[in-house]
C-alpha cells in the first residue's frame, strides 16, 4: 500500500516496465529531491526510458533521460508524472 | 605586478564524472596539495602549474555538482567557494567549467547557472575525441558568442590534450584586483531550473548540436551487468577475485616491509647504548611506524581495484545492485563504496562517506564501517586460528579458511544488524535518497589511477601514521615504566603501568574467559589491533624475531588457553574498537565527540557480549 503517493490515476515513472519509453509531464512537489530531479533533466517533455529494474519489487530503477542514466529509488520515481 | 610573477586563481567546476579531475591532473601532475576546507570535512584539492609565458596558475578542483543549489556538504563547498564565502579562501578569479562532450545538455545548463556568478569563465568540452568518434558535432564559435565565454575542446587522457585550455587561460587578462565576494547571488528557483534547461536546449539547437550516439556495447553491458541475477553473480565473483588478489599479491611486499622494519630496529639496537632512548626508538617509534606501513600493500592493492572500478563506471552500478539489500536495513546503496574501502582500513572508508548526501545515512555508515574486517585484524585472526583451529578439510573447504570466512561474514552481518537497529531507533523516516548517475563505461586511465593511488596513500600515511605513531610512543611508555623491581621473576611488562592496568581489567574480562596476559596485551593493542600479537609475545617473555615469536606463541597459547578462550578472543576482535586512529578520524569527520564515544561504547558492548556468548557456549559444548 502506498500511503505516500496521492490517490490519483496519473501515470508515474515508477509504473513503467523495463524497456518502456515515455515523456515527462511534470515533477510533483518542490523539495530538494524534486529540485534535483529537475536539475538532472526530468523536465516537462523530456523523453525517458527504463533501462533496468531490481528484483523483486522493481526498486531501484535505472532510467535513461536526456543522454544520461540515473538510478532512482521507487519513491523518487513516483514523483515524476508521465504523459 | 607583471604577468611573470602573477598568479591566477582558477576553479574547476563541473558535473560529477565529467572528467574534471582527469583534466586537473593533466595540468598539475603531482604538484597537488590535498587538505580539508576549514571547519568542514570536504576535501580541498589544489594544484599549481606554470605556463611557458612564466605566468603561474593556482587551480582548485571543486567537488562535482549538478547545480549551485547543494544537496551535499561537498556541493555546498562548490557554491560557497565560487561565491567567495569560505573563510581564508580567496574567491577564484576565473572558472573553468568542465563539460563531458559525450553528454553535453546537463553541463550546459550548469554553465548557464555558473555564468550568473559574474566571473570570467572558460567552457571546456572534455573527452571530445570519444564524442567525435560517436558523431558529436557542435558550432563552438556560435556557442561561445551566445554564452559570452570561450568554448574549447580537450582530451584529458592524452598528453598535450589540455593545451587548448592553457592557450585560453593565457589570453585572460590578470584581474586588477582580487575577485570580491558576492552577496547579490540568489539560489535559482524551480522555474529558473526549467528555464535554464530550455535555454540550454535552444543553444544546442542553434549551434547545430549533434548528440553522440551511445555505443551498442554499453547498452548490452548494462543489460547484463544490471540484471538482478546475472549482475549480482558477476558482482559477487568480482569481489571474491578482488579479495583473493588483495591477500595473495600483498603477501610478499608485506614480508619485505616486515623484514625491513625489523632489521632497522636491530640496527638501532646495535648502534645505541642500552637505555630509554634505544628502547623508545626501536620499540616505540620504529615498531610504531612499521605497524602502519606494513598494511600499505593491502591498502594500495584494494584501492587500485576500487579506483579502477570507479573510473570504469562500474562502482555506481554495484551501488545500484546493492541498494535494495542495503536499503532494507536503512543504508543507502552509496554506502557500498565506503564500506568496501573499510575492508582495507576503516579510516579511508570513513573519509569516503562524504559522498552520502543525508547526514543520518552518513553517520550510520560511519558507525558500522569498523565492523568490516580491516587488514589489521588479520595477524590476530591468523595467530588464533593457527593455535586453535585444526588444519582439517571439510569437503572441498579447509576448516581454518572456513573460520576466517566466518569471521568476515560475522562482521558484515553484524554491520547490517546494527544499521537495522539504528533505523528502528531513529524512527520511521524511510525516504532515503539514491539518485545516482550511472556514467557510461570507459577504460580507466593508468595515469589517473597512479595519481589517485598516490594521493590515497599519502593521506592514509599522514592521517593514520601521525596518530598511531603518537599513541605507540605513549603506549611504549606505559608498557616500559615503571621498571620491574630488582629480583623480579616475571616479564618486565607485568610490573609496568600497562601491566597493572591489565591485571585490574582481568577481573572484568574473566567472565569472557580472558586471562591477565590477554588483558595486558589488549592495552598496547588499543593503538592498532595487530600490536596485540607482539604484546602477547612480550607478556609470555618470548624472544627471537617476529616469526619465531609468532610460532612459539601459537604453541604456548594452544597449551595454556582453552579452546573457549581462543574462540572468545576471536569473537572479541570482530567487534572491539581496538583502533584509536579510527576513533580520532570519526571525531574529525563528525566534528565532535558524540559519535566516536557512541561508537566506542556500542562496539565494546557488542565485543563483550559476543565474547561472553562464545565463551559460555564453547565451554558448555566442548567442556
Amino acid at each position: 500500500m502506498s500511503a505516500v503517493a496521492p490517490f490519483d490515476d496519473r501515470r508515474r515513472l515508477s509504473d513503467l516496465a523495463v524497456g518502456e519509453r515515455a515523456r515527462v509531464e511534470r515533477v510533483l512537489d518542490d523539495d530538494s529531491i524534486s529540485r534535483r530531479l529537475l536539475e538532472v533533466g526530468f523536465i516537462p517533455g523530456a523523453s525517458i526510458e527504463i533501462v533496468a529494474s531490481m528484483w523483486p519489487a522493481a526498486d531501484p530503477l535505472a532510467i535513461r533521460v536526456g543522454g544520461s542514466t540515473f538510478a532512482l529509488r521507487r519513491h523518487e520515481a513516483e514523483r515524476v508524472v508521465i504523459a | 605586478m607583471s604577468d611573470a610573477t602573477a598568479e591566477l586563481r582558477v576553479a574547476f567546476v563541473g558535473l560529477p564524472n565529467c572528467g574534471k579531475t582527469a583534466l586537473f591532473n593533466r595540468l598539475t601532475g603531482s604538484r597537488q596539495k590535498v587538505a580539508n576546507y576549514p571547519g568542514v570535512t570536504v576535501e580541498r584539492k589544489e594544484g599549481v602549474f606554470a605556463a611557458s609565458s612564466g605566468r603561474r596558475y593556482r587551480l582548485l578542483d571543486l567537488p562535482g555538482t549538478y547545480s549551485l543549489k547543494p544537496t551535499t556538504l561537498d556541493e555546498a563547498i562548490t557554491r560557497d567557494v565560487a561565491l567567495g564565502r569560505v573563510a581564508n579562501e580567496p574567491r577564484p578569479e576565473t572558472i573553468v567549467l568542465v563539460a563531458d562532450a559525450t553528454h553535453l545538455p546537463l553541463s550546459l545548463r550548469l554553465a548557464l547557472e555558473v555564468r550568473r556568478l559574474g566571473l570570467p569563465m572558460v567552457i571546456v568540452l572534455n573527452m571530445s575525441d570519444v564524442a567525435r568518434r560517436r558523431g558529436f558535432a557542435i558550432d563552438r564559435d556560435l556557442l561561445s558568442r551566445e554564452l559570452g565565454a570561450p568554448v574549447i575542446e580537450t582530451v584529458a587522457t592524452r598528453s598535450g590534450g589540455a593545451d587548448a585550455l592553457i592557450t585560453e587561460l593565457e589570453r585572460l587578462a590578470m584581474p586588477e584586483q582580487p575577485a570580491a565576494p558576492t552577496t547579490a547571488w540568489q539560489e535559482p528557483t524551480a522555474a529558473e531550473v526549467t528555464a535554464t534547461h530550455a535555454e540550454a536546449g535552444r543553444l544546442l539547437e542553434l549551434a547545430d548540436y549533434r548528440e553522440p550516439l551511445r555505443s551498442r556495447a554499453v547498452a548490452v553491458a548494462d543489460r547484463i551487468l544490471m540484471n538482478p541475477f546475472a549482475g549480482m553473480l558477476i558482482l559477487a565473483t568480482l569481489l571474491f577475485f578482488v579479495f583473493q588478489a588483495v591477500f595473495s599479491w600483498a603477501a610478499w611486499p608485506m614480508d619485505l616491509i616486515d623484514a625491513g622494519v625489523a632489521s632497522l630496529a636491530d640496527l638501532v639496537r646495535g648502534a645505541l647504548p642500552d637505555g630509554p632512548l634505544r628502547s623508545l626508538l626501536a620499540d616505540g617509534v620504529i615498531a610504531g611506524v612499521g605497524s602502519v606501513i606494513v598494511f600499505l600493500p593491502q591498502i594500495v592493492i584494494l584501492f587500485a581495484f576500487i579506483l579502477a572500478l570507479e573510473d570504469s563506471g562500474y562502482l555506481p552500478r554495484a551501488a545500484y545492485l546493492l541498494d535494495r539489500v542495503m536499503g532494507s536495513v536503512g543504508l543507502s546503496g552509496r554506502a557500498f563504496i565506503p564500506l568496501l574501502s573499510s575492508f582495507a582500513c576503516a579510516i579511508p572508508g570513513i573519509m569516503a562517506t562524504r559522498t552520502i548526501p543525508q547526514l543520518r545515512d552518513r553517520i550510520v555508515t560511519i558507525l558500522v564501517a569498523p565492523l568490516m574486517t580491516c587488514s589489521a585484524r588479520l595477524p590476530v585472526y591468523a595467530l588464533l586460528i593457527a593455535a586453535f583451529i585444526p588444519q582439517r578439510d571439510i569437503g572441498v573447504f579447509n576448516l581454518q579458511g572456513l573460520v576466517l570466512f566466518m569471521l568476515y561474514f560475522a562482521g558484515v552481518a553484524s554491520a547490517l544488524l546494527v544499521a537495522w537497529v539504528a533505523k528502528l531507533i531513529a524512527g520511521g523516516q524511510s525516504n532515503h535518497l539514491l539518485m545516482l548517475e550511472l556514467p557510461d563505461y570507459q577504460w580507466p586511465s593508468l595515469r589517473n589511477l597512479a595519481l589517485g593511488l598516490w594521493e590515497k596513500t599519502r593521506v592514509f600515511l599522514a592521517r593514520a601514521g601521525g596518530i598511531i605513531l603518537a599513541l605507540m610512543v605513549l603506549l611504549w611508555f606505559l608498557s616500559t615504566y615503571p621498571a620491574p623491581p630488582a629480583g623480579a621473576t616475571g616479564a618486565a611488562i607485568e610490573y609496568s603501568f600497562a601491566g597493572q592496568l591489565g591485571k585490574a581489567l582481568a577481573v572484568i574480562l574473566a567472565p569472557i574467559g580472558f586471562n591477565w596476559q590477554i588483558a595486558i596485551a589488549l592495552i598496547p593493542g588499543l593503538a592498532a589491533r595487530e600490536v596485540a600479537v607482539g604484546a602477547l609475545g612480550t607478556v609470555y617473555a618470548l624472544s627471537g624475531d617476529e616469526e619465531a615469536v609468532t610460532t612459539a606463541l601459537s604453541s604456548v597459547i594452544a597449551s595454556e588457553w582453552g579452546l573457549a578462550t581462543g574462540l572468545s578472543l576471536l569473537a572479541w576482535y570482530v567487534f572491539a574498537p581496538q583502533c584509536l586512529a579510527t576513533l580520532a578520524v570519526v571525531r574529525r569527520e563528525t566534528n565532535g565527540w558524540r559519535y566516536p564515544l557512541l561508537m566506542l561504547v556500542y562496539l565494546f558492548a557488542l565485543a563483550y557480549l559476543a565474547a561472553f556468548v562464545t565463551y559460555r557456549v564453547t565451554l558448555a559444548v566442548a567442556g
